[in-house]
C-alpha cells in the first residue's frame, strides 16, 4: 500500500531512517523507567549530539548541520516523538533555548552560545513563563537594571523545560516598566552566574524524563553583552521565538499520535475475544480508521507549514499557531481512544499507551494553550479580513 | 597506529529458517547485518581511534553485496574500507578464509592491531581470527572483554566461563572480541551521507597475490558432509511440592527408571 508521498529529500529521508532505528534502540528500551523514575535523558542527548542530530536547526556556520531546514528538524522530533515525548522534549527545548540567539544574537553571541550546542556539548533552555504570567505573557514580572557594564537580574522563572540541566537560557525581563511588552528584553545567562540558582524539579503527569525547574534571580549579575538585541526587543523576538518553535510541538503531537495508533493496531490484531481479533469489529476498525486519518492529516498540516517556512515566508504565526493546536488535540484525542482499544490492559503501566495518554495533555497547554494558538490564528483573521475591500 | 578490523556479512538469524529437505539456510529475503561481534570489534577500533587518533581499516570477504556492511562500517567514522571480492574465494572454508585474508592483511599498511569478533553468528566457528594470526605469524589472544594500548603493547582481559586472565601481548597482535565490550555505536548523519556516496575499494584474488590453489572450494580442506538442525532440547521436569524427603525418592527413582544411577 502506497504511503503519503510528502516529497522528503535524500537528507531527510535519512535522518527519519536514524531517528527511527535510534528511538527503537536506544529510547524505547528505557522509556518506561525513565518516565517512573524521573531520570533526565542526558547520555541519550549526548549521543544525539554525536550522530549530529543536535544541530540540526543551527546554520552551518556556527556548526551545525546547514541544511538550515525547519522540515529537517521536524522529522527528528517526529520520530523521536513516536517513541517518547519526554526525551523529544527535553532534544526540542535546546531549540526554543537557542532560537532567540538565532533571531537576535549578534555574529559573536552566536559563535559563542551556537557552537557548543549544535555540537550537543551543552543544553539550552528558555525562560518567559512565571508564576503570574502563563498565558499572558507579556505580565512579567523579572527585572532587569543596568548598572555599570552588568545588568542586575530579579525574579522567578516558572516550569521551564531543560531548567537546571541546560547550561545556556534565553531569559525573558522587563527593563522599562513603562512601556509594557516593549518594555522586555531578552538576555543569554549561563549557568554559574553570581546569583543565579533552581528552584525545585517540578512532579508531572506525563512527560516525566524531562526536567522542569524554576529559575531564581537573586541580584543575578549579566554582562552587558548578554543582552540579545536591543532593549525592548525581548517580546518581539519571544514571538518569532515562538512562530518557528510551535511546529515543533506540532511534530511531537503527530510523533505520540502515530506511535499511539501503532500501537493500538497491533494490539487489536493479537487480542482475542469472542473467538476472533478484536479488529475484526466494524466498531474498533471504524475507531482506528478516523485515528489514522487524523493522524495523516496533522502531519500533512505541519508539513505544510515546514515547507512554507523552508521556502522563505516571513509571517508564520497563524500558520504555526494552526499545526500546534491541530496536531495536539490530535494527540490527545488519538492516545485516549488507544487507551480506550487496549481496554484494562491499556490503563495498565506494563503498556506503553497510559504513559501516552499522560503524555499528550502537556502538548495542549505547553509553547502557548490551545486557546491562545486560537486566539493568535482569530486575530490573524481579524487583520487579514480588515485588509479585503 | 594502523587498526584493521575484520568483518564478516551475515544473514540476520533471529529470522533465518533452515530448510528440512536440503538442510541449507534460506538466505531469500533475509535481511543481512554486520555480524553482532565484529560490531563489537569495529566499535573498540572507533574507540582507540577516538582516544588516539589512530588509522582504523576495515576489510571484508564476500559477494559484491557485503559492500553494504562496508557502507555501515564507513558511516561510523573509519578510515578506509576494502572488500575482499573475487569468484576464486567462492566456497572457500575457514582455513582458506585465513588465507585470504591474511594475504590481504599483507597486502594493506602496515597492521598494528587486528581485531575480530568473537565468532560469526552464521558458522559459528571462531576459527578465522586465529587462523588469520597464525598465517601471519603473529600472537593471539581470544575473547576478549576490556582492551588498552599502552606503547607498543596492548593490554587486556580474557574471559573464561569462571573467571578472566589479565594479558598484555607486543604488537602487532591479534585480537577477538566479545559483546561485553562496548556498545556500538550509531553512525552520525554526516558519516551516514558521506558512507553513502563513497567509493569502495575492492581487491581481486590477484591483486592480494593469492595462490589459487589455496583459495575458494579447491583450497578448502574441510568437506562439509551434512547440515542439520540438532532436535530440539526435551523440556524437562520439575519436581514440585511434598516434604524434601520425598521430594528426593522421586528424584531417585526416575534417575533409577532411566538407569542413570
Amino acid at each position: 500500500m502506497a504511503e503519503m508521498n510528502y516529497g522528503l529529500t535524500e537528507t531527510q529521508l535519512e535522518i527519519r531512517d536514524m531517528v527511527r532505528e535510534f528511538a527503537q534502540e536506544r529510547v524505547k528500551p528505557v522509556r518506561a523507567e525513565l518516565d517512573e523514575k524521573e531520570i533526565f535523558p542526558r547520555e541519550l542527548l549526548n549521543e544525539l549530539g554525536r550522530m549530529d542530530l543536535m544541530g540540526l536547526y543551527i546554520p552551518s556556520e556556527y556548526g551545525g548541520f546547514g541544511a538550515e531546514s525547519m522540515m529537517d528538524f521536524l522529522i527528528a522530533i517526529e520520530e523521536l516523538s513516536r517513541v517518547c515525548i519526554g526525551v523529544s522534549v527535553s532534544y526540542a527545548a535546546n531549540a526554543l533555548g537557542a532560537d532567540p540567539i538565532i533571531i537576535g544574537g549578534s555574529d559573536e553571541q552566536k559563535k559563542k552560545y551556537l557552537t557548543p550546542l549544535a555540537k550537543g556539548e551543552k543544553l539550552a533552555a528558555f525562560a518567559l513563563t512565571e508564576p503570574n504570567a502563563g498565558s499572558d505573557a507579556g505580565g512579567i514580572q523579572t527585572t532587569a537594571v543596568l548598572k555599570g557594564d552588568k545588568y542586575i537580574l530579579n525574579g522567578t522563572k516558572q516550569w521551564i523545560t531543560n531548567g537546571g540541566e541546560a547550561d545556556i537560557y534565553s531569559v525573558l525581563a522587563v527593563t522599562n516598566k513603562n512601556k509594557g511588552a516593549r518594555g522586555v528584553s531578552c538576555f543569554v545567562l549561563e549557568k554559574g552566574m553570581p546569583g543565579f540558582s533552581f528552584g525545585k524539579k517540578e512532579n508531572k503527569l506525563g512527560i516525566r524524563a524531562s526536567a522542569t525547574r524554576e529559575l531564581i534571580f537573586e541580584n543575578c549579575e549579566v554582562p552587558k553583552e548578554n543582552l540579545l538585541g536591543r532593549e525592548g526587543m525581548g517580546f518581539i523576538i519571544a514571538m518569532k521565538t515562538f512562530d518557528v518553535s510551535r511546529p515543533g510541538i506540532a511534530a511531537q503531537g503527530v510523533g505520540l499520535a502515530q506511535g499511539a495508533l501503532d500501537e493500538a493496531c497491533s494490539y487489536a490484531r493479537e487480542r482475542i475475544q469472542f473467538g476472533r481479533p478484536v479488529i475484526a469489529n466494524q466498531g474498533l476498525q471504524w475507531m482506528l480508521a478516523d485515528m489514522a486519518t487524523k493522524v495523516e492529516s496533522a502531519r500533512a498540516l505541519v508539513y505544510a507549514v515546514a515547507r512554507t517556512f523552508d521556502s522563505g515566508a516571513k509571517d508564520i504565526s497563524k500558520l504555526s499557531a494552526m499545526c500546534k493546536l491541530y496536531a495536539t488535540d490530535v494527540a490527545m484525542s488519538v492516545t485516549t481512544d488507544a487507551v480506550q482499544v487496549l481496554g484494562g490492559y491499556g490503563y495498565m503501566r506494563e503498556y506503553p499507551v497510559e504513559k501516552m495518554m499522560r503524555d499528550a495533555k502537556i502538548l495542549q497547554i505547553y509553547e502557548g494553550t490551545n486557546q491562545i494558538q486560537r486566539e493568535v490564528i482569530g486575530l490573524s483573521l481579524v487583520k487579514e479580513y480588515a485588509s479585503v475591500k | 597506529m594502523h587498526v584493521v578490523v575484520c568483518i564478516k556479512q551475515v544473514p540476520n538469524t533471529t529470522e533465518v529458517k533452515i530448510n528440512p529437505e536440503t538442510n541449507t539456510l534460506i538466505r531469500d529475503g533475509v535481511e543481512s547485518i554486520i555480524n553482532p561481534f565484529d560490531e563489537n570489534a569495529l566499535e573498540a577500533a572507533l574507540v582507540l581511534k577516538d582516544k588516539t587518533g589512530c588509522k582504523v581499516t576495515v576489510l571484508t570477504m564476500g559477494p559484491p553485496q557485503a559492500e553494504a556492511a562496508l557502507r555501515e562500517a564507513l558511516s561510523r567514522g573509519v578510515d578506509d574500507v576494502v572488500l575482499l571480492c573475487d569468484r576464486a574465494f567462492a566456497g572457500s572454508d575457514t582455513w582458506a578464509t585465513s588465507y585470504a585474508i591474511a594475504q590481504a592483511i599483507r597486502n594493506l599498511e602496515k597492521a598494528d592491531l587486528i581485531l575480530f569478533g568473537k565468532q560469526a553468528i552464521d558458522g559459528d566457528t571462531a576459527q578465522v581470527g586465529p587462523g588469520v594470526a597464525e598465517m601471519l605469524d603473529l600472537p593471539v589472544i581470544t575473547y576478549v572483554r576490556k582492551l588498552e594500548v599502552e606503547g607498543d603493547k596492548v593490554k587486556v582481559e580474557r574471559v573464561f566461563e569462571d573467571g578472566y586472565e589479565r594479558m598484555e601481548v607486543p604488537m602487532p597482535a591479534v585480537i577477538t572480541v566479545l559483546k561485553e565490550m562496548n556498545v556500538p555505536r550509531m553512525a552520525s548523519l554526516k558519516g551516514r551521507m558521506r558512507a553513502k556516496k563513497a567509493e569502495i575499494k575492492m581487491l581481486t584474488a590477484a591483486a592480494i597475490n593469492a595462490d589459487p590453489e589455496k583459495v575458494g572450494l579447491k583450497g578448502s580442506p574441510t568437506r562439509v558432509v551434512k547440515i542439520f538442525s540438532p532436535p530440539a532440547k526435551m523440556g524437562g521436569m520439575k519436581i514440585e511440592g511434598g516434604e524434601p524427603q520425598e521430594m528426593a525418592d522421586v528424584l531417585v527413582s526416575k534417575l533409577r527408571e532411566r538407569k542413570i544411577i
